[in-house]
């Protein structure tokens, strides 16, 4: 880790945790907790990238990760309410998420290209359909309430829901989107993660070095699952109420939509994606009806115009005025 | 009872046939997974249910053709702008953007659908009223879904003739084989490309222009159509006719009877019938590697 510290990214991250933990003074509590939930989102983006970028392969089904761990979070609340602390709800996201994704990453990860996809997504399907249809465990399409939780023993009792949100969680969700995004940082730069992109370039060569192609791959599923239920976690609190549509496959097609927003080749692409795609949906829901068509038509001008997102746009147009400066 | 259940799934199958035929030509052909497809589906619903409701003094089969007729006119149409518009830009990108413009397609169709029809139901129950019930049996029986297995049946064989006895299905399944062979034997790729993705559009256009008589054509009316045009073609095989034939019948009957017996356990069913068939035949029943 410590070859990171001394980058200019070291210096850009630490900006921007600053800017970050300076925001609830710039914005209005609106807008506050509308970061909360693009940043929450975030954590799932990079987990997705880990899939896409590094490894090479495209899930249409990471919504049901998400759902696992926003449902551990409601589940831990409706079955041992006197259990639900924070610290014991995100542990819950994270043990529920991780389950889940080994157990569907184990058949998933021996396919690749389009059988993968359309695999990841037949099974999101299958936790979203069992979600909905087991109405007295899961409350069905009316979803589950998820309240303030305790935090570490502290109550934050008679606080309103508002206020909590704006207050103290805001720098919670900061403090573990930053977490998440330097253990993301040092997984894909570490042994593993070039390893991993190894099997994305060439599976059979990688397999002749002596890399376990699909045990790998299906780590790195296990991992990226684990980061969609983390921040499904996370997000619950957010939202405060989950239904089994974030297991949805359109669900996980706005991940993957977050992504390439942001751009995908860049590590920090998704998580720019993440929060574009939050303010982005918001602003279209609120100037009009018609709100799909315009998440739609930017979707379909990103993959003809920008196949890079954002980032990789910035990207390619900072190249190229340094490449005039020097010519 | 067993009869009537029976029925009911063959009734189903019949309807997957013919959503999931549309999907399956353009997969196989092109090599893309539409998941437009069931805007497409919906295009055909809202055009026919707006037709029936225009036509409500004419007499049933001139109703019942010229709604069909503009169902899949319309959403051949659709396909035929898309093709040339954005889709055609797709063959040779990765399979991220193929799959990301399709979706981005869906958001657009469906707000279009609401933009111009309004975002409120449309009934066109007339055919299905009008067409009675017959006896089977003992057992009474609408008439208008014998007539939609017939017309699946008639989908069916056309598109089996078509593909296995004329040039074009013939140029076509040379292109499923082998593209690149395909393009050095002389196979003019753009309009058959075309061809293929009109061809499937419109089927999902007749799909949706058949259920409209049944159940009212709503917003977001295609998506479990979609999804489950995505179990039969997983199950059946990626781009294969029998596959779809037969995934479609796996389809229909089990949800007939798990509807009939256990109707919690529907969904739920399907996506397990299709992940254990992913897992154990990734390519599907009757599908090539």
């Amino acid at each position: 880790m410590m070859k990171y510290c001394y980058t200019p990214r070291a210096a850009i991250y630490i900006a921007a945790l600053v800017v970050l933990l300076f925001l609830p003074q710039l914005l209005s509590p609106y807008h506050l907790m509308l970061m909360e939930s693009g940043l929450s989102l975030a954590i799932m983006a990079l987990g997705l990238n880990l899939l896409l970028r590094y490894t090479g392969v495209l899930s249409f089904g990471h919504g049901a990760y998400f759902a696992a761990g926003a449902y551990a979070v409601g589940l831990l609340y409706m079955y041992l309410p006197d259990k639900f602390t924070f610290e014991n709800a995100i542990l819950a996201a994270i043990l529920a998420s991780a389950a889940l994704s080994a157990l569907f990453g184990f058949v998933c990860v021996r396919h690749t290209r389009i059988f993968f996809s359309i695999l990841t997504l037949a099974l999101s399907m299958l936790l979203f359909a069992v979600l909905e249809k087991a109405y007295h465990y899961t409350g069905g399409s009316d979803g589950i309430r998820v309240p303030i939780p305790l935090f570490f023993g502290y109550e934050f009792e008679g606080m309103r829901r508002f206020q909590f949100l704006i207050g103290p969680y805001y720098y919670v969700v900061v403090g573990i989107f930053a977490a998440a995004t330097v253990t993301m940082l040092a997984i894909v730069n570490s042994p593993f993660g070039k390893a991993l992109q190894g099997t994305r370039d060439n599976e059979l060569r990688a397999e002749m070095i002596g890399i376990r192609v699909k045990r790998y791959r299906w780590y790195a599923f296990v991992i990226s699952g684990t980061f969609c239920g983390l921040s499904g976690g996370v997000w619950s609190f957010v939202n405060g109420h989950i239904t089994p549509e974030i297991s949805n496959w359109v669900f996980s097609g706005e991940i993957v939509y977050m992504v390439l927003l942001g751009g995908f080749m860049i590590f920090e692409g998704p998580i720019i994606g993440a929060l574009l795609f939050t303010y982005l949906r918001l602003y279209a829901v609120a100037i009009t009806e018609y709100w799909m068509l315009i998440l739609g038509a930017t979707l379909i001008f990103l993959v003809l115009v920008l196949p890079g997102g954002v980032m990789g746009g910035l990207h390619s147009l900072f190249s190229r005025l340094k490449l005039k400066r020097v010519s | 009872m067993v009869l009537i259940y029976a029925l009911n799934g063959l009734y189903f199958s019949a309807f997957l046939f013919l959503t999931s035929l549309g999907l399956s030509i353009i997969l196989g052909v092109m090599g893309i997974l539409n998941l437009a497809h069931g805007s497409l589906y919906a295009i055909g619903g809202f055009v026919g249910a707006f037709l029936i409701g225009m036509m409500t003094q004419s007499p049933v089969p001139v109703m019942l053709f010229v709604a069909v007729l503009g169902a899949v006119a319309a959403a051949g149409a659709v396909g035929f702008i898309l093709e040339i518009t954005l889709i055609k830009h797709m063959y040779r990108r990765a399979l991220e953007y193929q799959l990301l413009i399709t979706f981005g397609i869906l958001m657009l169709i469906e707000d279009s659908i609401k933009l111009v029809f309004g975002g409120e139901s449309r009934y066109a129950s007339a055919p299905f009223d009008a067409m009675g019930s017959v006896d089977i049996m003992g057992h009474t029986y609408s008439t208008y879904f014998l007539l939609v297995m017939a017309a699946a049946l008639a989908a069916g064989i056309l598109i089996w003739w078509v593909m296995t006895k004329t040039r074009l299905g013939i140029m076509l399944r040379a292109i499923e084989m082998d593209r690149e062979m395909a393009q050095a034997m002389g196979i003019p790729m753009r309009s058959l490309t075309i061809v293929a993705f009109v061809m499937g559009s419109a089927f999902a256009g007749l799909a949706g222009v058949l259920v409209v008589p049944t159940t009212p054509a709503v917003m977001g009316m295609g998506m479990d159509p979609l999804i489950m045009a995505f179990i039969v073609v997983v199950i059946g095989g990626l781009g294969s006719l029998r596959g779809a034939l037969l995934g479609s019948i796996i389809v229909g009957l089990t949800r007939s009877f798990t509807v009939a017996y256990f109707a919690e356990l529907e969904m739920p069913l399907l996506f397990l019938i299709a992940v254990v068939i992913l897992i154990i035949r990734p390519e599907g029943l009757f599908g090539q590697k």
